[in-house]
């Protein structure tokens, strides 16, 4: 184990935290805000820790798998614990424990929040809340590493380790531009949405947190009731990007290139269709507790997209509607986004390949004898993918049930227990009950909280790197 | 550049590091997925896993952006398959790969008449690096720049040599030679010379000079020059038919020694001035028998590295002669480093340098100006030829004038036909072609070699 080189990268993410956290000093500073002194004080303790960190280069920078792991769950882990600072210096939220749930809620792109009032917060406050949603929805590390000064291609094990999806494809050859490429599109399609929203009335300060918040799927408002109170324009808006920022971006790349037949493969298809038809199933069910057809659709599709895309913005208690939309919400929060989105949850590609895997399964039950490998798009999925993809489901129902186990010592209901843990391992948001839309995660006590911190943090990185850090063998010499 | 490697064995590999490392967009193509996804995992290249001779795949890979597709499969056909595909698919360069003797022949055909930029055989090329070698035996290793008017010569400095413990400036003083010391490799670490370097024995050291004053450099340090007359080679495969056909032709005698009876027979009928042993090499009375103590040069062939690690140490006990050494397998090129066995013919190396000069220069067409590129020791020092062009801010100015980045040297400056082996006072003028070496990685331009400012 290198474990310079380890300490070495976590003093970069600390050297580039301070810079993330400029935002909500210029918002202060701005607004004239009295928490300029807080931020000012979370910068100082960043660069100083990072900046000795990263005093001297080790000699050896080489990364294995191993490394790999480990480096990005502690990376998350530290920028977590280093972007709490500001909340509890401002004491915006001086509870140590809810801060640290509130921004690793933010990097994880939940949207899960402890707060019940924040339209009283500091600007700064909910501008680094929504941008650390935008920094931790494209994942930080492979941006990191393109940057930091360091030789050989073992970039990759980092980019496996923290970009969803069951395997990693790059664009082109080299790491960095693929990394160049995918943040260009996230920072483009980010802006257009910052534009559009500007055109809908909003303010510049609640356009930019918006698109910042949707961006990386993450569902941190700034208003009580989320986004319920805009304009009908804005809610459609926000719900295409939604749905946008949920599609593999490497199809945006593909559109660009003019390869549309790739660009709509197989797993955009499949999210799409989904998407069509729980907003079909759900505006059947409500559309008696609206006042026109239209204003149904527009609610329930903007539904769907919120928890399909794991975001988890609201213009509407869904916790009101009847069993079957709720029952369809709770599968949507499931399945996800498209595998190298900004999304959480299981991913469409993986749905596709078990569904695949356990039809081959059936057929070889009645031909023993039978060869057969599963294709996605006219390729053939490796066995090394499936079998990944298999235990990280069964990791998935474990993680689950050990999580909502250890929660329910609170003494809550089992659907608020259940959805909670949903939402925090699928990184959307709210639940239903009470974590319901209107609701918030202030009900859980401490304890809790950091199992369901956990939960985020391992759903966002795919649940292997955090299991990993309980192992032995990866902290043996 | 955009760079698809089709093939991804130990050429493709060592191909892909290099290229990838000079700054090219690699992507690389092989039909086995765990070796494509070992490749991946390492390096920041890109990976195919299909048969690259479908447009299909060739089309994923990125063929139509590509600039050049190198096919270094184990199978030709398949290699020319790739780079005819390519052609037609693309709009890029093509180098394959093709080690049959038979294509051999063709080889000029092929590449005029399928449009290939380059075609290569391993075997060929490494024949014709021992001939070299054998050609000139006191050498390690021979390179020759502007058309071979300009030698670069590696050595091993033996025991009781004059030159021993002396540093570099005093030996040009006492010499009176026109060459100069460029590199000196000690125990795994590689040094520019500078004039106070102290020369040990046992230190490898390469130096510039035309080959005449070469000669003369020998004499005076008490090298001994013993020029191969006839050569034993054991192992009859490929190589040994190139190898035994050049020597030939500059009248050495060559004896092969091959324990396949039927190997044998066909050499007899290919190559009739070979005398052809039939017997097993690893029995020492027979290699005593057919004169190892007097013969010239040694030559190890066979396919297994180890007999022929083995077969030039007993070689080296019982004979003086010059050693050449083949080894198939490049993982262990430091261990075997060490073992003192003169020359080792890596056929692998070879061909991923030959590919990798060739795509250096080929981008030079594009960005900068090296004319040919060649590494002096490996991944340490390089030594690349550049023109003087007209509006070159270095034209005019004294060598003792400019200032020169650590590790730098001017080896030797080509002027009408004349090889100049600098000092301080000579200048560049334009339309000299001008050989430098340094440690420096990836040279792209004359002025590279100054300090900035």
């Amino acid at each position: 184990m290198n474990f310079r080189m380890i300490i070495y990268i976590l003093g970069w993410i600390l050297v580039f935290e301070t810079i993330f956290l400029l935002i909500p000093l210029v918002t202060a500073i701005i607004y004239g805000e009295s928490c300029v002194t807080a931020v000012l004080l979370s910068i100082a303790v960043c660069l100083a820790v990072g900046g000795l960190l990263i005093i001297k280069k080790p000699k050896n920078t080489v990364l294995y798998s191993r490394e790999g792991f480990v480096i990005v769950s502690m990376s998350w882990i530290v920028l977590s614990l280093f972007g709490s600072l500001p909340f509890v210096f401002s004491g915006a939220i001086p509870n140590f424990i809810d801060a640290l749930f509130e921004t690793v809620s933010g990097f994880t792109t939940t949207g899960a929040s402890i707060l019940s009032e924040v339209e009283t917060m500091p600007r700064a406050m909910l501008m680094w809340r929504s941008f650390t949603h935008w920094v931790g929805g494209m994942g930080v590390l492979v941006f990191i590493m393109a940057f930091i000064p360091l030789s050989g291609g073992q970039n990759i094990h980092i980019m496996k380790a923290e970009s969803p999806g069951p395997s990693v494809s790059k664009l082109v050859p080299k790491v960095k531009t693929t990394a160049l490429i995918l943040y260009s599109i996230y920072f483009v399609l980010t802006l257009v949405e910052f534009v559009l929203l500007l055109f809908g009335g909003m303010s510049v300060f609640e356009a930019l947190n918006t698109a910042l918040a949707t961006a990386g799927t993450g569902g941190f408002g700034i208003k009580n009731d989320s986004l319920g109170g805009y304009s009908p324009y804005i809610q459609i808006v926000v719900t295409v990007f939604m749905i946008m920022f949920a599609i593999n971006f490497g199809s945006y790349y593909f559109v660009i290139s003019g390869k549309l037949r790739e660009a709509l493969n197989k797993e955009v298809r499949i999210f799409l269709i989904i998407v069509f038809s729980a907003i079909t199933i759900i505006t059947l069910n409500v559309r008696g507790m609206f006042d026109s057809i239209g204003e149904a659709v527009r609610h329930v599709s903007f539904t769907v997209a919120s928890i399909i895309s794991t975001t988890g913005f609201s213009t509407v208690d869904f916790d009101l509607w009847p069993e079957l939309s709720r029952t369809v919400i709770v599968l949507l929060m499931f399945v996800g986004g498209c595998a190298g989105s900004t999304g959480g949850g299981i991913k469409v590609t993986r749905v596709i390949i078990l569904v695949k895997g356990l039809a081959k399964e059936l057929e070889v039950m009645i031909h023993p004898k039978q060869l057969k490998k599963i294709s996605v798009d006219s390729k053939p999925i490796e066995h090394e993918v499936v079998r990944s993809v298999n235990s990280y489901l069964v990791c998935y129902v474990l993680l689950f049930a050990a999580s909502a186990a250890l929660i329910s010592i609170d003494e809550h209901d089992l659907i608020t227990n259940f959805t909670a843990v949903s939402a925090s391992i699928n990184n959307i948001g709210p639940g239903l009950e009470l974590v319901g839309p209107t609701q918030n995660f202030s009900v859980f006590s401490a304890p809790s909280k950091l199992v369901l911190i956990f939960d985020m943090l391992a759903g966002r990185l795919e649940l292997f790197p955090m299991l990993l850090l309980f192992s032995r063998a990866t902290w043996k010499k | 550049m955009n760079i698809i490697i089709v093939g991804c064995g130990k050429v493709g590999q060592a191909l892909a590091v290099q290229l990838s490392n000079d700054g090219n967009n690699i992507t690389v193509i092989d039909l086995s997925a765990p070796k494509v996804n070992e490749v991946i995992g390492r390096h920041d290249i890109m990976g195919v896993v299909g048969n690259g001779a479908t447009h299909l795949i060739q089309q994923e890979a990125g063929i139509k952006k590509a600039d050049l597709l190198i096919a270094v499969t184990g199978s030709d056909e398949l290699n020319l398959l790739c780079c005819l595909i390519a052609k037609k698919e693309g709009n890029c360069q093509t180098i394959a790969r093709v080690r049959n003797p038979q294509y051999n022949t063709e080889a000029r055909f092929l590449k005029d008449e399928l449009g290939l930029a380059m075609i290569i055989n391993p075997e060929y090329a490494s024949a014709a690096e021992i001939a070299r070698i054998l050609r000139f035996p006191s050498a390690i290793k021979i390179e020759t720049f502007a058309k071979g008017r300009v030698e670069l010569i590696k050595f091993r400095l033996p025991e009781g040599s004059p030159i021993v413990n002396m540093a570099v400036k005093e030996v040009i003083a006492k010499l009176k030679c026109d060459v100069l010391i460029c590199t000196i490799e000690r125990g795994g670490e590689a040094y520019i010379a500078n004039g106070d370097f102290v020369f040990r024995e046992k230190d490898v050291i390469s130096v510039v000079a035309s080959p005449r004053k070469a000669n003369d450099f020998f004499n005076k340090i008490k090298y001994k020059m013993r020029s191969v007359r006839d050569v034993m080679i054991v192992g009859g495969g490929e190589i040994t038919h190139y190898l035994a056909d050049i020597l030939l032709r500059s009248d050495i005698a060559v004896k092969v020694i091959e324990k396949e009876p039927k190997v044998c027979e066909e050499m007899c009928t290919t190559l009739p001035d070979v005398t052809v042993i039939n017997g097993d090499a690893v029995e020492q009375e027979l290699l005593l028998e057919e004169g190892l103590e007097n013969t010239g040069g040694f030559v190890a062939l066979t396919n297994l590295d180890e007999e022929n690690i083995l077969l030039s140490l007993f070689a080296k006990n019982k004979s003086k002669c010059k050693l050449i050494t083949k080894i198939n397998r490049i993982d262990f090129d430091e261990v075997v480093n060490q073992l003192d066995l003169d020359s080792i013919i890596y056929p692998k190396h070879l061909t991923a340098e030959t590919i990798v000069r060739y795509v250096r220069a080929m981008k030079n067409t594009i960005g900068s100006n090296v004319e040919t590129l060649y590494s002096v020791i490996k991944d340490k020092v390089e030594a690349a030829e550049f023109i003087v062009r007209e509006q070159s801010p270095i034209v005019g100015i004294p060598l003792s004038e400019l200032k020169f980045k650590e590790n730098v040297l001017v080896a030797a400056i080509l002027r009408d036909r004349k090889v100049i082996i600098p000092r301080g006072h000579d200048v560049f003028l334009p339309g000299d072609a001008v050989v430098i070496v340094s440690q420096i990685m990836a040279l792209h331009d004359i002025t590279d070699m100054l300090k900035k400012g």
